[in-house]
C-alpha cells in the first residue's frame, strides 16, 4: 500500500518535472515563432521540420559555451543565484492540480503532487523567494549593471506582490478556500448541470490585476525592466554565461508556465471544461479530457504572455511604480471591499 | 522520533546561522544567514502543523522584509573601511539593552510549559481556526497591532515625502 | 509653412482623458493589430533555397574581362578610379615586357587592381568610364566574410578565369554598344 503510494507519487513528480521542463524548453521556441509570426516573419525553421529541434540545439549550445565567472565576483553566491531562480521556479509546480482524480482498479489517484490547504499561499511564498535568485546573482556579479538590474527586480517584485496578494484575497473571499484544488473543483460544471461559472465572471477586476501582476512577477514585457537591454546591457544576468545564463532564462519560462497554470486555475476553471457533467462520460475520461483542457488553457495564456510581449513596449521605471502603487493596489483594495460587501449582502 | 530529530536539526541550523548573522564580517552574508534562520524557524512551525503560519512567515519575513534589507545593503555598499567606528559608551549601552531583552525573554518563556494542550491540536495551523481565534479572542491585540502598523506607514510616508524647495 | 505632404500631423500635448490614462483601450487596440499580423503572409524569402528574382542589369560583384584571346583588357588608365564616387578602386600600372603579349592586351597593364567592397556602392560608374570594356558589374553577390581585410578584392578575385568566362552580355545594352562604336573611341577595337 505504502509502496504503491510512493510509486504513484514518484511517477507524478517525475512527470510534472519533465512536463514543466519540456513546456519551458518549447516556450523558448514558441516565443521566437510567435514573435516571428506577429512580425510577418518565419522564425527558426532550420533545425528539423519547422525548426522543432531548435530548443535542443540551443540547449546544446548553452552547454558547450565557455563558463565565465568574473574574477571580482563572489563565487559561491554567483553560482547560488541561478540555482535559486530555477529551484523556486520548479517548486511551485508541486501544488498545482494538473487534473481531477483517476480511478484505476478501485483506487483513486489524484493528479496533484501535494494537496495543501493553503496551496495558493504556498505558490505565493515560492514566488516571493524567487526574487533572491535575481538579487543574489545580480549582487554577486560585482557589476553595476547587474546590481541595478537586481535592485529594479526586487523593488518591482515586492511592489507587485502586494497588489497580487490583494487581488487573491478578493478571490478567496468569494471561494472561501485557499486550496488550489478546491478552487478548481468549485468551478466544476460550467454552463450545464450545476450552473457554476468560472471565477473570472465573479472577479473580472481581480483577474485583470492578477494578470498584470503576473506579468510583472515573471519579468515579462512590458515589465522587463530588470533585464532592460537598452539601459542595463543584460540586467542582472549581464555577467552570466553558459548554462548559468540558461538557468536564468529557463527559470523565466518555467515561471511563465506556472503562472499561466495558476491563472487558469484561479480564474478559468483549471481542469474543468463546459458541459463536462452533461456529456455522460465516465470519471476517467472526464479527468483525462480535463487535463487536456487545462493544458490548452495554459498554452493559451503562454501565448498571451508572448502576444503582449510583442505588442507593448517597456514601461519607464516611474510609470511602473506609479501603476503598481497608485493604481493597482488601491484598485485591489476597493475590489476587496466591494467583494466583501456583496458577500455579506448575498449570504443572508 | 523523526520529528524530534528534525526538531534538533532545525534548531541547530537556526542557532548556528543566527550566530553567523552576528559574527560574519560581510553584511550581505549576514542577511543571507538571517534568511536561513527564518527558514529553520519556519520549519519549526511546520513541525507544529502550523502550515499557514509557516507560509505567512516565509512570505512576510523571507520574501518581503529581508528583500528590503538586501536592497538597502546593496545600495549602501557597506564594507569594513566605511563602517563607522562605534564609541565605547554606545557599545556599553548596547550590551545592557541586549542583556535586558534576554532577561525579559527568559522571564517570558519561563512559564511556557503551562501553555494549554489545545495549542498543539492538529487544526491549529488551519486558516479557519486561526481566523476564529484571531478575530474573537485576540481581537484587541490584533487591532492594536494594525494601528501600530498604520502609524509606521504614516511615518514612512512622512519621511519619504520630498521636502519643499522653497521652505525656510 | 506649407506642408510637404498631407500626412503631417500637428502634435498637441493635451491632458489625457480617463480612458487614455488607464491605457487598457490602447493596449487592446495594439493587441488587435498584432493578432492581425499573425494571419498575414510572411515577407521572408528562405534564401539559400529560394533566391529573390533580380533585375537583368543587376549590379553585383565586378569582374575584369579578358579579350577573345584570353589577355587582360585593363590598361590601368585609372579612369574607373577617378569615376568612382566611393573611392573604392586603386591600382598600380606596370609595363608589359616581351613575351607577355598573350597575357595583357595593351602595353601597359595593372599589376595590382583592388576594389574595396566595403566602400563600393555598386553604382556602375567604373563600368561606364572604362574605355577598354575591361570592368563590368555582374549578377554575382559579394559574399559575407569575418574580417574587413577580406573585402579588399584583388586581381585574384576580380579577373575572370580563362577557363570560366563571366557572361556580361546583359550589361552591354544597345545604347552602350552604340556609344562605343563612335569614331573618337576607335581605339577600343
Amino acid at each position: 500500500m505504502i509502496s504503491s503510494f510512493l510509486i504513484y507519487k514518484t511517477i507524478l513528480v517525475v512527470a510534472v518535472f519533465a512536463i514543466t521542463l519540456f513546456v519551458a524548453a518549447y516556450s523558448t521556441y514558441a516565443e521566437r515563432k510567435v514573435a516571428a509570426f506577429l512580425q510577418d516573419r518565419v522564425g527558426p525553421d532550420r533545425a528539423g521540420p519547422f525548426g522543432m529541434f531548435q530548443p535542443l540545439a540551443d540547449g546544446l549550445k548553452f552547454m558547450m559555451k565557455e563558463e565565465i565567472i568574473p574574477d571580482s565576483a563572489n563565487r559561491f553566491l554567483f553560482i547560488l543565484g541561478p540555482s535559486i531562480a530555477m529551484l523556486t521556479a520548479l517548486m511551485a509546480g508541486v501544488v498545482i492540480p494538473w487534473g481531477n482524480t483517476l480511478v484505476i482498479n478501485g483506487e483513486s489517484y489524484t493528479l496533484q503532487i501535494a494537496e495543501l490547504n493553503i496551496g495558493i499561499l504556498y505558490v505565493f511564498a515560492v514566488v516571493s523567494i524567487g526574487v533572491y535568485g535575481i538579487m543574489i546573482g545580480g549582487w554577486a556579479s560585482n557589476n553595476k549593471f547587474s546590481l541595478l538590474g537586481a535592485i529594479r527586480a526586487s523593488a518591482q517584485m515586492i511592489s507587485y506582490e502586494i497588489a497580487m496578494g490583494l487581488s487573491i484575497i478578493a478571490l478567496v473571499i468569494t471561494t472561501g478556500t485557499l486550496s488550489l484544488r478546491e478552487i478548481s473543483l468549485l468551478q466544476a460544471g460550467g454552463v450545464g448541470s450545476d450552473w457554476n461559472f468560472w471565477n473570472v465572471l465573479y472577479q473580472p477586476v481581480g483577474f485583470i490585476i492578477f494578470l498584470i501582476c503576473a506579468f510583472a512577477e515573471c519579468n515579462r514585457t512590458p515589465f522587463d525592466l530588470p533585464e532592460c537591454e537598452t539601459e542595463l546591457v543584460g540586467g542582472y544576468h549581464t555577467e552570466y554565461s553558459s548554462m548559468k545564463l540558461a538557468l536564468y532564462l529557463f527559470a523565466e519560462y518555467v515561471n511563465m508556465f506556472i503562472s499561466s497554470a495558476v491563472i487558469s486555475i484561479l480564474y478559468f476553471g483549471g481542469f474543468n471544461f463546459p458541459f463536462m457533467n452533461d456529456l455522460g462520460l465516465d470519471q476517467n475520461t472526464i479527468t483525462i479530457l480535463g487535463t487536456v483542457f487545462f493544458f490548452a488553457k495554459i498554452t493559451f495564456f503562454i501565448f498571451f504572455f508572448m502576444w503582449i510581449r510583442w505588442t507593448i513596449p517597456r514601461f519607464r521605471y516611474d510609470q511602473l511604480m506609479n501603476l503598481g502603487w497608485k493604481a493597482l493596489i488601491p484598485l485591489a483594495v476597493i475590489n476587496i471591499f466591494i467583494t466583501g460587501l456583496v458577500m455579506i449582502l448575498t449570504s443572508k | 522520533m523523526p520529528t524530534l530529530n528534525l526538531f534538533y536539526f532545525l534548531s541547530f541550523v537556526a542557532v548556528l546561522s543566527a550566530l553567523l548573522v552576528v559574527f560574519s564580517k560581510n553584511p550581505m552574508h549576514s542577511v543571507l544567514y538571517l534568511i536561513i534562520t527564518f527558514f529553520a524557524i519556519g520549519g519549526h512551525y511546520l513541525l507544529m502543523n502550523a502550515e499557514f503560519l509557516f507560509v505567512v512567515h516565509i512570505i512576510v519575513y523571507a520574501g518581503a522584509i529581508m528583500v528590503l534589507f538586501l536592497y538597502v545593503i546593496m545600495l549602501l555598499n557597506l564594507n569594513q573601511e566605511s563602517e563607522p567606528h562605534k564609541s565605547t559608551v554606545l557599545k556599553f549601552a548596547a550590551t545592557i539593552c541586549g542583556g535586558l531583552l534576554l532577561l525579559i525573554l527568559v522571564a517570558a518563556f519561563k512559564g511556557a510549559d503551562q501553555l494549554p494542550a489545545a495549542a498543539t491540536e492538529h487544526t491549529v495551523g488551519y486558516v479557519k481556526s486561526l481566523g476564529m481565534v484571531l478575530f474573537t479572542e485576540y481581537l484587541l491585540p490584533f487591532e492594536i497591532t494594525s494601528v501600530l502598523l498604520l502609524a509606521a506607514m504614516v511615518g514612512a510616508v512622512m519621511l519619504g515625502k520630498p521636502e519643499r524647495l522653497n521652505k525656510g | 509653412m506649407q506642408a510637404l505632404t498631407n500626412r503631417s500631423k500637428v502634435v498637441v500635448k493635451k491632458e489625457m482623458s480617463f480612458l487614455e490614462r488607464i491605457y487598457l483601450p490602447a493596449i487592446l487596440g495594439g493587441v488587435v493589430i498584432t493578432i492581425k499580423h499573425l494571419f498575414k503572409k510572411s515577407a521572408t524569402v528562405r534564401y539559400p533555397e529560394k533566391k529573390r528574382e533580380i533585375s537583368q542589369i543587376w549590379r553585383g560583384q565586378h569582374t575584369l574581362k579578358r579579350d577573345e584571346k584570353g589577355a587582360e583588357r585593363c590598361t590601368a588608365c585609372g579612369l574607373c578610379a577617378v569615376a568612382c564616387p566611393a573611392e573604392a578602386i586603386t591600382m598600380t600600372a606596370a609595363e608589359r615586357v616581351k613575351g607577355e603579349e598573350n597575357l595583357y592586351r595593351e602595353e601597359k597593364y595593372a599589376s595590382t587592381y583592388e576594389i574595396n567592397m566595403l566602400r563600393c556602392i555598386f553604382c556602375g560608374l567604373c563600368e561606364e568610364a572604362c574605355p577598354k570594356e575591361a570592368i563590368f558589374l555582374t549578377d554575382r553577390i559579394v559574399t559575407t566574410d569575418y574580417a574587413r581585410g577580406e573585402f579588399i578584392y584583388g586581381k585574384d578575385k576580380l579577373v575572370e578565369p580563362v577557363d570560366a568566362r563571366v557572361d556580361v552580355t546583359p550589361r552591354q545594352t544597345a545604347a552602350v554598344l552604340e556609344f562605343k562604336t563612335q569614331k573618337q573611341f576607335s581605339h577600343n577595337k
